[in-house]
Formats: C-alpha cells, sequence, structure tokens
C-alpha cells in the first residue's frame, strides 16, 4: 500500500510525519512514508532529535526471554526468608503441596498467551472400570479446579465459587460451573482461581491445627481438610499437567517429599475402594478376614523414584492392617506412571508395573487404584 | 500486603513471591546476564523485604516500583562487585566498568518501563517490534484507527527512551538503598 496518511501523493504535512516516528523508528512503515519521513528529519530539527530518542529507545526492546522462573526456586527463595526471620503465623505443613503446586500451575499459566486458553484439553478419568473423558478448554479446566477447590473453601466457611446451595459432588459442580459459562476465558477463571487458592491458604495458616481434622464432604465421600487439601494439590499438578501437554510446555512432577504424601494418601485411600469394588462385585470375594486392627493378607505396593517408597495395602479388610510380613504380591510401579493410573490417565491393563505374586489381588488393586480417579 | 508482612504471616510471603518474582528475576537477570547470579538476587530482595517490611514508604509510589528499584539497586551492586574484581586482575578499565553498569542499569529500567507501561502501548510495541508487523496491521489487528497505531507506537517508545534520563518510577530519597548500594 503507498497511500500516505497525509492521502494523495502531496508531501504530508507535519504533524503527520511527526505522528510517524515511532512507526518510523520502528521500520514499521511503507517505503514512501519512510523516505518522507527521512526527507523531513533533514529540515526540522525537532522532529530530528525525538527520531534519534526514539531510534535509541528501539535498541532498548529485546526479544523476550522465556521467563520460565525454576519452580525450586520459589521453595528456596521462602525457605531462606523464613531462615532469616520465622514466620509468627506459618502456612501448615500440610498445605505446603498445595501451595507449591497452585504456585506452579499459576506461573504457567501466566507464561501462556491469551489464544492458548481455548486449545483443547481432554480430560480422562475412570468410571464403572471404563475410561470416559471429557473435551474442555485450558480455561475450562482451570474453572474444574475453580469450583471443586470450592468445595474446601464452603467446608471453611469461605464463600463458595458456585454460591449457596451447591451441590457437593465434583462432576456436578464442574458440569454446573460450565454451563452457567459455556466458554470461560481467561480473566473468568484465573484471577478467581488465584484468588481463592492464596485464601484457603491464608485461611488455613490463620487456623492452623484445629482445622486438619474438619470433614469436607464430596458427596459420595468425604476426606479429612489435610487430605482434602493433599487431594487438591494433586489433582492441581495432574491437570496442570494436562494443560502443558494442549500448550507443549514441560512440565516437572511435583517434589519428592510432596509426591510421597500424594501417593501415601493413595495408598490410604485403596483398601476402602477394594472393599467398595468388592461389594459391588468387581473385585474377587476377601479371603482371610482377621480382626480390625491386626495385621492382613497384603500387597507390598512399592513405588520407584524421589518420593516414592513401600506400602503395604491391605486386601481382605480396610480393617486391617497393611504387613510386609502378610505379603501375597507385589507391584513395583514409577512414581509418575502410578500417579498417572491414579488419575485415570493410564488403564490398569496398560500401567508399566512389574508383578509378582497373586495375581487376583494384583489385578484388584489396580483396578481399585484407577477408581480413585474422577473428572 | 505489607501489614500482612508485617504481621509475620507466611502466606503473605508466597503472594508477594508470586507478584513479583519473575520481575525480579527478569529485572535482576538483565543486569547481571546470569542465572545464578539472578537467582542470587530474588533471593537477598526477598529476605531483604521480609526482613524489613516496614522499609517501604506507600507514599513514594507503588509496591511494585519499589520492589523494582531494590532489585535495580541490588543487582547493579553485585554487577560492580563482580566487575571489581575482574579490574583487580587486570581485565578492562574503570571506565568500562562504569560503562557497563551504566548500560545494564539503563537496560533494567527499561524493562521495567515495558513491563508497567499501558497495556495499550506494549500491545501495540509488541505487534510492530516482536512480530515485525507494520503500523497498519498493526491499527487491524488491534482494532484501532492508523491514527491511533502511530500514536502508541510513538508514545510507547517516548516512555522507553526515558530509561536513559529518569530513575525509576517512585524512586525512593538518596542513600536510601540507592544505587547500586547493598542491601
Amino acid at each position: 500500500m503507498s497511500a500516505t496518511p497525509g492521502g494523495g501523493t502531496e508531501t504530508p504535512s507535519h504533524d503527520v510525519l511527526r505522528s510517524l516516528l515511532g512507526a518510523w523508528a520502528l521500520s514499521a512503515c511503507s517505503a514512501e512514508e519512510t523516505d518522507a519521513v527521512e526527507a523531513h528529519l533533514g529540515e526540522c530539527a525537532p522532529c530530528a532529535d525525538e527520531a534519534l530518542r526514539l531510534r535509541d529507545a528501539v535498541a532498548l526492546l529485546h526479544t523476550e526471554r522465556d521467563l520460565d522462573l525454576d519452580p525450586l526456586l520459589r521453595f528456596r527463595v521462602l525457605e531462606n526468608c523464613l531462615g532469616r526471620r520465622p514466620a509468627r503465623i506459618p502456612v501448615p505443613e500440610w498445605a505446603s503441596p498445595y501451595d507449591a503446586e497452585t504456585a506452579r500451575l499459576d506461573a504457567l499459566l501466566r507464561d501462556i498467551g491469551e489464544a492458548e486458553w481455548n486449545r483443547p484439553v481432554q480430560l480422562r478419568w475412570f468410571e464403572g472400570g471404563e475410561p470416559v473423558h471429557r473435551a474442555t478448554t485450558v480455561a475450562g479446566v482451570i474453572g474444574h479446579l475453580l469450583t471443586v477447590d470450592g468445595l474446601v473453601a464452603g467446608a471453611l466457611g469461605l464463600d463458595d465459587p458456585l454460591g449457596r446451595d451447591a451441590p457437593h459432588a465434583p462432576t456436578e459442580r464442574t458440569e454446573k460451573f460450565w454451563l452457567a459459562e459455556s466458554r470461560p476465558v481467561a480473566s473468568e477463571v484465573h484471577a478467581p482461581w488465584r484468588n481463592q487458592s492464596h485464601t484457603l491458604i491464608r485461611t488455613v495458616s490463620f487456623a492452623g491445627h484445629g482445622v486438619a481434622d474438619l470433614s469436607v464432604s464430596y458427596s459420595d465421600f468425604s476426606l479429612s481438610l489435610q487430605d482434602s487439601l493433599l487431594d487438591r494439590a494433586f489433582e492441581c499438578w495432574m491437570h496442570a499437567d494436562d494443560i502443558a501437554e494442549a500448550v507443549n510446555y514441560p512440565y516437572d512432577p511435583p517434589r519428592g517429599s510432596h509426591l510421597h504424601r500424594m501417593v501415601d494418601l493413595a495408598a490410604r485411600l485403596l483398601p476402602a475402594a477394594l472393599a467398595g469394588r468388592r461389594r459391588s462385585g468387581l473385585a474377587g470375594p476377601a479371603r482371610h478376614l482377621v480382626a480390625a486392627g491386626s495385621p492382613g493378607r497384603s500387597l507390598h505396593l512399592e513405588i520407584e523414584g524421589a518420593g516414592g517408597g513401600d506400602w503395604y495395602i491391605p486386601l481382605d479388610s480396610p480393617a486391617a492392617l497393611g504387613s510386609a510380613d502378610h505379603a501375597v504380591a507385589q507391584v513395583a510401579l514409577d512414581r509418575v506412571e502410578f500417579c498417572h493410573l491414579v488419575a485415570g490417565h493410564v488403564s490398569p491393563e496398560e500401567a508399566a508395573a512389574g508383578q509378582d505374586g497373586d495375581r487376583d489381588a494384583i489385578r484388584d488393586v489396580l483396578f481399585a487404584a484407577a477408581s480413585l480417579s474422577r473428572m | 500486603m505489607q501489614q500482612r508482612l508485617a504481621r509475620g504471616e507466611a502466606a503473605a510471603l508466597g503472594e508477594l513471591y508470586d507478584r513479583f518474582a519473575s520481575l525480579v528475576h527478569m529485572l535482576a537477570h538483565r543486569v547481571l546476564d546470569d542465572d545464578t547470579a539472578a537467582d542470587q538476587v530474588t533471593r537477598e530482595v526477598f529476605g531483604y523485604i521480609w526482613e524489613n517490611p516496614d522499609a517501604y514508604d506507600p507514599r513514594q509510589g507503588s509496591l511494585r516500583s519499589w520492589v523494582a528499584k531494590l532489585t535495580n539497586s541490588q543487582a547493579v551492586h553485585r554487577l560492580r562487585q563482580s566487575e571489581a574484581a575482574a579490574l583487580a586482575r587486570g581485565d578492562g578499565s574503570s571506565e568500562e566498568v562504569e560503562q557497563k553498569v551504566r548500560r545494564a542499569a539503563v537496560a533494567a529500567r527499561a524493562d521495567y518501563i515495558v513491563t508497567s507501561m499501558p497495556a495499550p502501548l506494549r500491545a501495540a510495541l509488541e505487534l510492530a517490534y516482536h512480530q515485525r508487523r507494520d503500523y497498519r496491521e498493526t491499527a487491524r489487528d488491534l482494532g484501532v484507527s492508523e491514527d491511533e497505531a502511530r500514536r502508541r507506537l510513538r508514545l510507547g517508545l517516548q516512555l522507553l527512551s526515558t530509561a536513559h534520563t529518569r530513575p525509576l518510577e517512585g524512586s525512593a530519597p538518596p542513600g536510601y538503598a540507592g544505587y547500586g548500594r547493598p542491601l
């Protein structure tokens, strides 16, 4: 396009040429305009001065560096601060995985562009032994986290983002939110999610140990507040992983000590999940019932990698104690693989697990692990 | 925020980090051009704020500009130290050191100006500079008139050019965690 903003082919006015100085300095105007501006600079000292300054300013712009901060830096910086001046109101130890995981996801979200919020994301989980999935967007995933975190907020007496009388079941809550916000945009979910997670951390810091055992209802089950926040940290990581995959970002697993607690929560939930499946006829019958609190037939769950360890899952009753001496089978899994199994991202049949011993017990535990998953 | 930090709320420290860590790290990196050194400055800046929550005076400007200024001071201080060490080894002259320090400080101020300028100006510069769009395409992409696109580009560069002349917005009185002084 060769038309000058002054219109026609005659020399543009001083005002028009001056208005072009920024675009000229950035080499963002047409060849004709560039020539006209440069001819003008030879005659007009104020414009020549300004042109020089703006050209120098362009040199100060530079290609943005990738701003990914090492997530461990947050931990190290805060630890250094707290070493120099201990907190009078600390964040409870049991809330620190949630604190760390929400901060990691927030950093990822702040790095992605507006268009990426609309990238499609497949949520995957297991329901009734079958893999199911649901299509949404990056913004839809944050809406999901916002609404389910809202259950914990509600349990603490904070405002529920879905308002009063909202359902307790996580899936129902999410569907309700998505129905109201059919295509949520970044601004409708990012700040509300982040503000709510900050408020949760702040509230449990002030409440301290008194609230750790408060019960949080998810409709068909409930968790203590400390387990609930740990579960939210786990979900935050898993969904951050979904998002990272959708926008082609690398995303690491949580710190070993945090991941260990997430695995431990799953291991603690497994016996009841197993019993539930047994009641529905989905798992084999109990073999040797023992008195509550006594060691029973167990599966040795060995999780490999930072944060891993050994867990003994009682097989016949949630009331029995897991025991190395009564282990009838062993399953070895990489830590991330196990977490993906619990999240319903890999099927029990496909989970890359080293197996040894009673095959029925192994099958039942792997399926019970997948049954812990939900939207 | 300041009151919460003064009260010793660890949760407020976490929020402070979440708000400013990428700014602090970016400015420190711009001055020092080294990841490890930028990590170290980040640690020092947050350590200083956490230990001295009352050092910030809201009448002097926004918390953000104060944090940026602390960072610039600390990063320049570090750069001076490492350059002085190089000088002691016989590398370069003191004039070269001064020039390098000044250039780094200006570059960091420019970065700060870009992050704090009104979003419409930043968006226009982003299109014209990073995405190599001419001002007519920039106008179309932004949904504004060509006049307005020219105005935004010019104004954005005018703001940026103050990095050469003016200290950071909301700067503290001289001698107070000043230019290149340790925290």
